[in-house]
Formats: C-alpha cells, sequence, structure tokens
C-alpha cells in the first residue's frame, strides 16, 4: 500500500533530517515506528502527510490508490487524505467557531465528494458520530465544542481517533498518539485504535515509548535513528529496546 | 482581454451593466438641480423646502476626513445626481408595465420581481439608479395596512407621515454626507407598519447602481407603531467600472413603545478592482431611535463590496427597557478599505445593547471597526457587550479597532472584547490533513468566525451570505 524508498527530507531550508528511509507497509498490518527524540519520527509523519514545512530532497513514496501506486509526493496535503491517509496530530491544532460536528462533517463529506460517493445530510451523518463517540468514550458534549478548543490533552487525542474512526482511511499515521494520556485514556485509545484495524487497512504507529503497544501488538517494529531506519523485527523488537535501550540498538546496528 | 474579462466576471457576477435609456440630469449640484429633483418626483412644497434648507447648509460644510481611509477629494461637481431609465418617465402603474429590459436585469441578480417567479416569503422594492422599478406585495400588505412603497410614491400619497417623522432621526445637518443626501435624495424606500401588526414577510430593497457617473442617494424611513414589528432586508449591486462612484444614503428607524425593527443588509457594491481601481464609495448614514418603551432595534450587516465603506448602523435609545443590537461582519479585500462600526446611545432607564463585530482583511485592504457607547447620566441601569474580532488572511492587509465608551452614570454594566486571528499555516494543514483543500478550509475557519453574525440573518440571506464570503474568499487564497 505505500512504499516507502530512500526517503530524505528537511524542514525547508534547514539540516536534513531524513537520510534515506525505505519502509513497505501493506494492507492488514501495524506497524511501529520508534526512535528517540530528535530521530526524524516527527518529521517522517509530517512529510507523508503532506506539511508544506518539509521539503522532500530525495526519494520517492508511492501510495497504492484502486491498485495502482501513485506518487505520493506530488499530491498536495488534502489530494492525500482523499485517497485515504490520515495523521493522527501529536499536537492537534484548536480550531475556535468551529464545531466538531461541523468539521467533521464537511472532512467526510469532502472525501465522499472526492471518492464519488454521495455526501450524507446532518441526520445520517449524526448517526454514525454517535456510533462512533461510544468507541472512543466520549459523549455528545463533544460534538458541539469548537474543535480541540480547551480540550485537555486526553480529549485532544480522543478526537483525532474519533475523526479515525468517521474518516476510516486506508493508512492511519499515528504521531506519538500515546504521549501525556493518563492510563485509563491510553486504554481507551488503544482499544479505539485496536478495533478501527482490518484486513483492509494499515497502521502505523510513531512512538517514544512503548506504552501504546502494550495494548496493540505491531507486527512490524522498526527502530529510527538519525534519520534511519536501522533495525526492524517483529514486536519483541520493540521490548528489546524497551528494557536495553536506544543505545543497544546503536551499538547493535 | 477576452479572459481577463471572464475573469473578472468571476470574481464579481453583478457587474454587468444594463443597456436601457437613461435620462439623467447634467452633472453637478446647485438650487436648480435640488428644485428639479423635486419637481421630477411630485412632490409637495414641504420636501422642497427640506431639500433646500439642508442644500444651504452643506454648501458651507467641508467634507469630513477622521474615519482611517484614504481617497482623493471627490469632485461633486463632477457627478450626475439623478438618473433614471427613461421607460420610467411616464411611471409605468404596475409591473406588468415596466420595461421587460429592467425585469431582467433584476432577474439576473436574484431578485424576480414577476408575480409568478417572485420569491414567496419576502416582498421586493427594487430601485434602479434614482427610481423604484416597482415593489412586490403591496396587495397583501396594504390588507393589514402595512405601507410598503418607494419614497417617491409615499411622498406624494403619504406627505403627513413624511412630515412627521422624516429627518428626525438623522437630521439634514447631522453631516456633510447627511445634508447631501437630504439636498439630492433621489428614492428608496418608505415602510410603516401600524400599531400592534407583525409584518408577516419580510421587506426588503433592492438598490442596483447601473448608469455611470452617476450618484446614488437613497433614503430610506421605515416606523413601526405601538407594539409592532417589522424585519427588513438591503441588498446592493452595481457594474464594474474603472471610476468610483458615490453612494451617500441615509436609513432612518423609528420603533415606537414595544415596537420592533430588524434591519438586515447584505451589501456587495463592486469594490474595485485588485489594483485599487474603481468601486463605489459607501458611505451611508444609518441611524434608529428606540423612541417608545421596550422597543427594539436590530441591525445586521454583511459588508462584503465597496471600495470604501464608511458607516456607523446606530441606536438611539430613547425609550425605557430599550434594546439595541448590531450585528456585523465585514470582509475586505483587493484594496477594499472599511471604517465601519456603530454607536449606542443610552438614555432611557434599562436599556441595553449588543455589538458583536467581525472583521476580515485579506489581500492589501483595510478594516477598521469604530464604535460608541454613550451612557448619558439619565441613563440608569444601562447594560453594554461589546465583542470586536478581527481576523486576518495574508500578510499585507491591516485591521483596526476603535473603541470610544462615554458613560455618564454609575449604575452602568459595560463590556468589552476584543481580539484579533490570524489563519495560522498549522490551522490550515490541520483542516487540509483531513480532507479539506485550502478554500474549503479557510472558509470553514471563516463561517466559523462569522456564525454569531450569521446566525441572526434571515435564513435564505444567511445562505447568500455565506455564499458571499466564499466568493470573496476565494480570489483571496492563492
Amino acid at each position: 500500500m505505500l512504499k516507502i524508498r530512500e526517503l530524505k527530507a528537511r524542514v525547508v531550508d534547514g539540516p536534513e533530517i531524513l537520510k534515506g528511509i525505505n519502509l513497505d507497509v501493506n494492507a492488514g498490518e501495524i506497524h511501529a515506528v520508534m526512535g528517540p527524540n530528535g530521530s526524524g519520527k516527527s518529521t517522517l509523519s509530517r512529510v507523508l502527510a503532506g506539511h508544506p514545512d518539509y521539503e522532500v530532497t530525495g526519494g520517492a513514496v508511492t501510495f497504492e490508490i484502486n491498485r495502482e501506486a501513485q506518487d505520493l509526493l506530488a499530491m498536495e496535503a488534502h489530494e492525500r487524505a482523499r485517497a485515504g491517509m490520515f495523521l493522527a496530530f501529536q499536537y492537534p491544532v484548536e480550531v475556535p467557531g468551529v464545531s466538531n460536528t461541523v468539521f467533521l462533517r464537511a472532512a467526510f463529506n469532502a472525501i465522499c465528494r472526492a471518492q464519488g460517493v454521495p455526501p450524507v445530510d446532518a441526520f445520517d451523518f449524526r448517526d454514525l458520530l454517535t456510533e462512533k463517540l461510544a468507541l472512543i468514550g466520549m459523549d455528545d458534549s463533544y460534538l458541539e465544542r469548537p474543535v480541540n478548543l480547551d480540550f485537555s490533552g486526553g480529549e485532544k487525542k480522543r478526537n483525532e481517533i474519533l475523526q479515525m474512526a468517521i474518516l476510516a482511511p486506508r493508512l492511519a499515521i499515528l504521531d506519538e498518539t500515546d504521549s501525556g494520556l493518563d492510563v485509563d485514556s491510553l486504554r481507551i485509545v488503544s482499544e479505539g485504535v485496536k478495533q478501527l484495524s482490518t484486513p483492509h487497512n494499515a497502521t502505523l504507529m510513531i512512538t517514544h515509548y512503548q506504552r501504546m503497544l502494550q495494548y496493540i501488538t505491531p507486527d512490524f517494529v522498526h527502530v529510527l535513528m538519525d534519520g534511519q531506519i536501522v533495525k526492524s523485527g517483529d514486536h519483541t523488537l520493540a521490548e528489546a529496546v524497551e528494557t536495553r535501550g536506544y543505545d543497544w540498538v546503536k551499538d547493535a546496528a | 482581454m477576452n479572459d481577463a474579462l471572464a475573469n473578472r466576471d468571476k470574481e464579481y457576477k453583478y457587474g454587468f451593466v444594463t443597456d436601457v435609456e437613461t435620462e439623467k440630469f447634467p452633472k453637478g449640484v446647485n438650487e436648480d438641480v435640488v428644485r428639479a429633483i423635486s419637481k421630477r418626483k411630485e412632490e409637495p412644497d414641504f420636501l422642497l423646502e427640506f431639500r433646500l434648507k439642508a442644500f444651504r447648509w452643506w454648501q458651507e460644510q467641508t467634507p469630513p476626513h477622521w474615519a482611517h481611509v484614504e481617497f482623493p477629494p471627490i469632485d461633486f461637481q463632477d457627478i450626475h445626481y439623478y438618473a433614471a431609465p427613461k421607460s420610467m418617465a411616464d411611471a409605468p402603474q404596475s409591473l406588468d408595465d415596466v420595461d421587460p429590459e429592467l425585469l431582467r436585469t433584476f432577474d439576473r441578480l436574484g431578485v424576480p420581481l414577476h408575480e409568478r417567479e417572485r420569491l414567496a416569503g419576502v416582498a421586493v422594492d427594487a430601485v434602479f439608479d434614482s427610481v423604484s422599478v416597482g415593489t412586490t406585495h403591496q396587495d397583501i400588505l396594504a390588507e393589514m395596512g402595512v405601507i410598503f412603497c418607494s419614497f417617491s410614491e409615499a411622498a406624494r400619497k403619504h406627505p403627513e407621515l413624511i412630515k412627521r417623522y422624516l429627518g428626525t432621526v438623522v437630521p439634514p445637518r447631522d453631516n456633510f454626507y447627511a445634508a447631501l443626501n437630504s439636498a439630492v435624495f433621489s428614492d428608496g424606500s418608505f415602510v410603516f407598519i401600524p400599531k400592534g401588526v407583525h409584518c408577516p414577510i419580510d421587506l426588503s430593497t433592492y438598490f442596483r447602481i447601473n448608469a455611470s457617473n452617476t450618484g446614488q442617494f437613497e433614503r430610506t424611513l421605515i416606523v413601526a407603531e405601538e407594539g409592532a414589528s417589522v424585519s427588513y432586508v438591503e441588498g446592493c449591486t452595481a457594474p464594474m467600472r474603472d471610476e468610483n462612484q458615490l453612494h451617500a444614503a441615509i436609513v432612518e428607524l423609528i420603533a415606537l413603545d414595544d415596537a420592533s425593527i430588524k434591519y438586515s443588509t447584505v451589501q456587495n457594491w463592486y469594490g474595485g478592482d485588485e489594483n485599487g481601481r474603481g468601486g463605489i464609495y459607501n458611505f451611508v448614514v444609518k441611524r434608529g431611535r428606540c423612541e417608545g418603551a421596550r422597543s427594539k432595534i436590530s441591525w445586521t450587516q454583511v459588508e462584503a463590496g465597496s471600495a470604501i465603506t464608511w458607516k456607523y448602523p446606530s441606536v438611539i435609545l430613547k425609550g425605557d427597557d430599550s434594546v439595541g443590537e448590531f450585528y456585523s461582519v465585514a470582509l475586505t479585500n483587493n484594496k477594499m478599505q472599511a471604517d465601519t462600526g456603530t454607536k449606542m446611545v443610552h438614555i432611557g432607564k434599562n436599556t441595553s445593547s449588543t455589538i458583536i463585530s467581525k472583521g476580515i482583511s485579506c489581500d492589501g485592504s483595510r478594516n477598521s471597526y469604530r464604535g460608541l457607547v454613550k451612557v448619558t447620566p439619565g441613563a440608569d441601569n444601562a447594560r453594554n457587550y461589546s465583542q470586536c474580532d478581527s481576523m486576518l488572511v495574508g500578510s499585507d492587509c491591516e485591521a483596526n479597532t476603535f473603541p470610544y465608551l462615554e458613560i455618564n452614570n454609575q449604575s452602568a454594566v459595560i463590556e468589552h472584547e476584543a481580539t484579533t486571528s490570524r489563519i495560522s499555516d498549522d490551522q490550515l494543514f490541520y483542516l487540509q490533513s483531513r480532507g479539506l483543500d485550502s478554500e474549503e478550509a479557510i472558509s470553514l475557519l471563516v463561517n466559523g468566525f462569522c456564525k454569531d453574525v450569521f446566525k441572526t440573518l434571515p435564513l435564505e440571506f444567511s445562505v447568500e451570505a455565506v455564499k458571499l464570503l466564499e466568493m470573496k474568499l476565494e480570489d483571496s487564497v492563492g
């Protein structure tokens, strides 16, 4: 579904942060990318989502759309979203004046239109919302509040997963979704992500610790250091990193 | 060249010119012109006197310059003060007799006047340059005692009402442009809602400037008697021309005991091109007086056009327990300049006012809120809540807030909040990463920013207003 080849990128006019990433993600798989601070984890997620502050200086990324590999890097951020990519933000952005419902329906319908599906009306959309709210333990009061405004850290992260549940992406990238969560929120968010995982979609979890991995067992774990994936393995790699630290990976690599 | 024109059309779809034979008075203004206008409208003598007094005072004044806008001096002798389609000269008795070309113009503007097509819930008075082309639904309204007609018709048929109320809220000597309007006003609407009547449909005037080098000086007067209520909507457009055209109107509202008047404006005069060439100078005096106890006057304005907007729809809260409201969205793009806001003057006891102003500046435009809250010594327990928010789209634009408070009574409770925000790249990226393109994202942000104002508009106009802002913003998001 996603093929990353020798991807190099930097903040516009800044030093290179990604120094040749290679990664394949297929439908039905859950991948975890781990790495210490400054290794390029968040850069990877933002570059994949098309953040304008970053520029790609080398390599290629293809994303499969209707069974055909398309050049992801040639697409704008909203086109990537419409093609089925979703980024759960590490720091979700506040959008004053726009209620969650209005925002979610606008996004949902934009994606429907792009995929040739008729948009849904406010009533049908409400039913969909109610169903998905339960998944992440949010109540109706979230819906009329402005997007992320005055939300606690945990509420913001749950809100990201609510959006993911509504937009039903084929590839979800979770950027440090487990950071800043209390134990209860972590469990609810993790359960939500797990339930949303199907044989037809894929999840790329980007994380510093393996907190979320206690709830979700990834099929593949990759360790990112200094802009490159230095080691890949199964879920036991995450445990090894947890007990032995990143230095161990560095020495082993 | 054709491409350029097509582009301009996309930006301002009301920019076309109707090809009708127009009768124009020669350029310039003097007592003869004032007399000629009055004569053409077959006005009673008191109106001519009213005009002449205003004109004599105006001649001694110099134009004011305190607004935060810049424009070259206006040559008041280089303007036509009266322009009307020739076909209107013999005053058609009904819409059936009106020149089809004029009716087609209003069709194109989305305001069909024909009985079979006209908007069901709205009665429309259509003003083309200096004359009213026709007024719909007059029969139904007349049954309830509601008078809704052009100002010229009112001056002929209801001179006693005009004499009683004209100039009582905005006296001719109020200011330079008020005096000019009082001298040369051409047409506009008159609304009278008798005691106890709730006007069952929205009343609306559509102002269209068509002729070139012409000023439009309309006059609107709305009176709601005891316990009466009405919702009134005003819309306006003009062709795209490279010259600037002056629009100096007066709107006066009077609400007696327990009466309520809701006045909504969707203003989309041509605002000039991206270099600031052409467009309408919209210098308007709008004021309402809550004359009676428990009366209410509410202004909602969506200002999306005009090269320069200079206006402050205001409320004089004279009656005890009266209520004044001002809800405004002012969007400026290209090189447009807006200095707009309100005045709330608390005189009666227990009066309250609310001001919600949302300014959106794009491109190289300048957008200022200017507002006065005045509490006079006798206005016990006055309350005011003001919220003035500015949003900047792009980096070359300007937003200002000039709030003035004159509080002369200790019991007043006054709250003022103001914010300035910029649509951040992070917000845009967040929305884009959810599938919205940049236009959709900005429109969502702007609609969210304005929704407190939009929800006060009558439904169909609220939809119109949203579309209008989206259209304007499309050009500003590159």
